[in-house]
């Protein structure tokens, strides 16, 4: 069955191989160069300096106005979607009639481009003609806040987006979950006496809990790595108000031609991506249930 | 690779709903279950609704009854959002490059994923983790290189170019999701055929591809989505503003528009922008879900 089997294997590894290595691979070896560099892209070559960009990196404020909101998200946002997404597994999961119907609508925010969610959402916050202050007006409220032209009401509504795009993926992932779960067990433990806060508790939450802890990694990443939202609906401001570290990164890179220290922050970024995967990880780690 | 879950979730749908214990009994938990439900429908739906009939008003409609319908639905507003603001232009050209992207995308990971599935030979797995491991490392984080990369091959801001690093981002994902795949897949067929003396490449072109379809199309459908709505790699990408995709360019619209006030072209132009999308979800809805979930809970 493996006869002649070079012949296939070499041919049909070199084309992806060689694409990834030159555009992924080599892409992310130099950027780690490429941070303890000074480039503005003027000179052929970057100019070696460096652990520099690091130290301005942390003696910069506007680098850690952004960390400060890529935190607050991560404080935020993950907990909100999680409780959000089992709430609405745990209810689908009840019998209830359409069940598939819900699924189907809950899912699809999440297949929406990133940039359509934003234009969808800037125009529903808008002062004048959007859904939500028009909604606002007609329940009684006169002046009702410019959502993502006032710092101090912009974060939290970026935020919110970022939530209704996200709850409906993680409903179907722990239906999912669910799903695998034997219905014998609940019915064992019906027999015995449990009610239904005990059967969450001791049989879906720990059968459930390694779905719970690959949905926590990827949501803590995502905290993170947040761009696309932000940047299609407010570009960091007002005022870099929801500035986060992707959107101060593309802005020092290719509005200021910082190319060395964009690349440095980038590197901090994929270094705490890191750490808090490991953190969440340990910190979830339970004894593991075998079934 | 997908079986078990699958096969178990689908062998007794209808029978293990009814049994489903319920663990809130009683009308009014019922009552209360199927309010929450509708709320979330609602908030998910009604945006969406709204965004719709509003890009068939005018802009004064626009402005002054935000939730009023439209007195005659103005077709023009659409015509303007593709020629005046390019959104046929910029839908145009991420056809050009999407589709090629998705089709070498599927001809690559295929071939690797085959490979590294089926094949025991020195250095199987490390390649396999190559290419796995590109899933963990954040896209900002080759930006830079990436740019001046195709600066000095003279892609940038070209098509090919977009194409070529399109492909290579995928590649990750798509052999992760393929090689479990390929290894479900059985080997009588093939040994079959070897001992009857077809070559390894006939095999794998004329037997084992096509086994391969299911897992085909669903990444597939996976790939034509996130290319569709990938956003970060234009940006950079693309500076010549007649070569944006759609994703950019919409968001380059939206920038705009606080100078150039054509709110219902905005309008149209993001309805146009979700078509393509909404139409791939309601034909594909259930591999997109149980593919774009199978794939974390193996992840």
């Amino acid at each position: 069955m493996y006869r002649g089997k070079y012949s296939v294997i070499i041919p049909f590894l070199a084309p992806p191989l060689i694409l990834y290595a030159v555009f992924v691979l080599y892409p992310y070896a130099q950027a780690m160069y490429v941070s303890l560099t000074h480039w503005s892209g003027v000179s052929p070559t970057p100019q070696f300096v460096g652990l520099r960009n690091f130290a301005r990196l942390v003696r910069d404020d506007y680098f850690w106005n952004a960390l400060s909101h890529n935190l607050i998200y991560l404080a935020v946002l993950p907990a909100s979607i999680l409780a959000l997404g089992f709430f609405f597994a745990f209810l689908l999961t009840q019998g209830v009639r359409g069940a598939g119907f819900y699924r189907i609508v809950y899912f699809f925010p999440q297949v929406m481009s990133v940039v359509a969610v934003g234009v969808l959402w800037s125009f529903v916050y808008h002062p004048t003609l959007g859904l939500l202050n028009g909604f606002l007006r007609l329940i009684g409220i006169q002046n009702p806040p410019v959502w993502l032209g006032n710092p101090s009401t912009a974060l939290l509504a970026v935020g919110a987006v970022v939530i209704w795009q996200a709850v409906g993926f993680y409903t179907v992932f722990f239906i999912a979950g669910m799903e695998s779960i034997p219905t014998t067990y609940y019915e064992a433990a019906r027999l015995d006496g449990a009610t239904g806060w005990h059967l969450f508790r001791h049989i879906t939450l720990p059968l459930l809990w390694e779905n719970v802890r690959v949905a926590a990694v990827f949501l803590a990443i995502g905290a993170l790595d947040m761009f696309g939202i932000v940047q299609t609906m407010t570009e960091g401001g007002p005022s870099r108000a929801t500035d986060v570290l992707g959107t101060y990164l593309y802005e020092n890179a290719f509005k200021h031609s910082q190319f060395g220290y964009a690349t440095a922050i980038a590197v901090t970024l994929f270094v705490l991506v890191l750490a808090l995967s490991l953190l969440v990880m340990r910190a979830t780690v339970r004894e593991t249930v075998e079934y | 690779m997908i079986s078990t879950q699958e096969t178990r979730a689908r062998t007794l749908p209808r029978k293990r709903q009814a049994e489903r214990v319920t663990q809130l009994k009683g009308a009014v938990s019922r009552l209360a279950i199927q309010a929450s439900l509708w709320i979330w429908a609602i908030l998910v739906v009604f945006p969406f609704v709204w965004m719709i009939y509003t890009s068939f008003k005018t802009d004064q409609e626009i402005f002054f009854s935000p939730w009023s319908l439209p007195q005659t639905p103005r077709w023009d507003n659409f015509v303007r959002a593709w020629t005046k603001a390019h959104i046929g232009q910029y839908f145009f050209n991420s056809l050009v490059v999407v589709v090629p992207s998705v089709i070498f995308t599927l001809l690559f990971s295929a071939m690797a994923a085959y490979v590294l599935a089926r094949f025991p030979f020195r250095g199987n797995r490390l390649i396999l983790y190559i290419f796995i491991s590109g899933m963990m490392f954040p896209i900002f984080l080759g930006l830079v290189p990436l740019f001046f990369l195709l600066q000095r091959l003279s892609l940038l801001n070209t098509f090919f170019g977009l194409i070529l690093v399109y492909i290579a981002y995928s590649l990750p994902f798509s052999i992760f999701f393929l090689t479990g795949f390929f290894k479900t897949l059985p080997s009588e067929l093939h040994e079959a055929a070897i001992v009857d003396g077809t070559n390894q490449w006939q095999a794998f072109f004329l037997i084992m591809l096509p086994l391969a379809q299911p897992g085909l199309v669903t990444i597939g459908v996976f790939n034509v989505l996130g290319m569709w709505n990938q956003f970060v790699l234009p940006l950079v990408l693309m500076s010549d503003n007649t070569k944006y995709l759609l994703t950019q360019g919409l968001a380059y619209m939206l920038h705009q528009q606080y100078y150039m006030n054509d709110w219902s072209g905005l309008f149209a132009a993001v309805v146009i922008v979700m078509l393509p999308t909404l139409l791939t979800y309601s034909l594909f809805q259930g591999r997109i879900q149980k593919g774009l979930t199978v794939g974390a809970l193996k992840g």
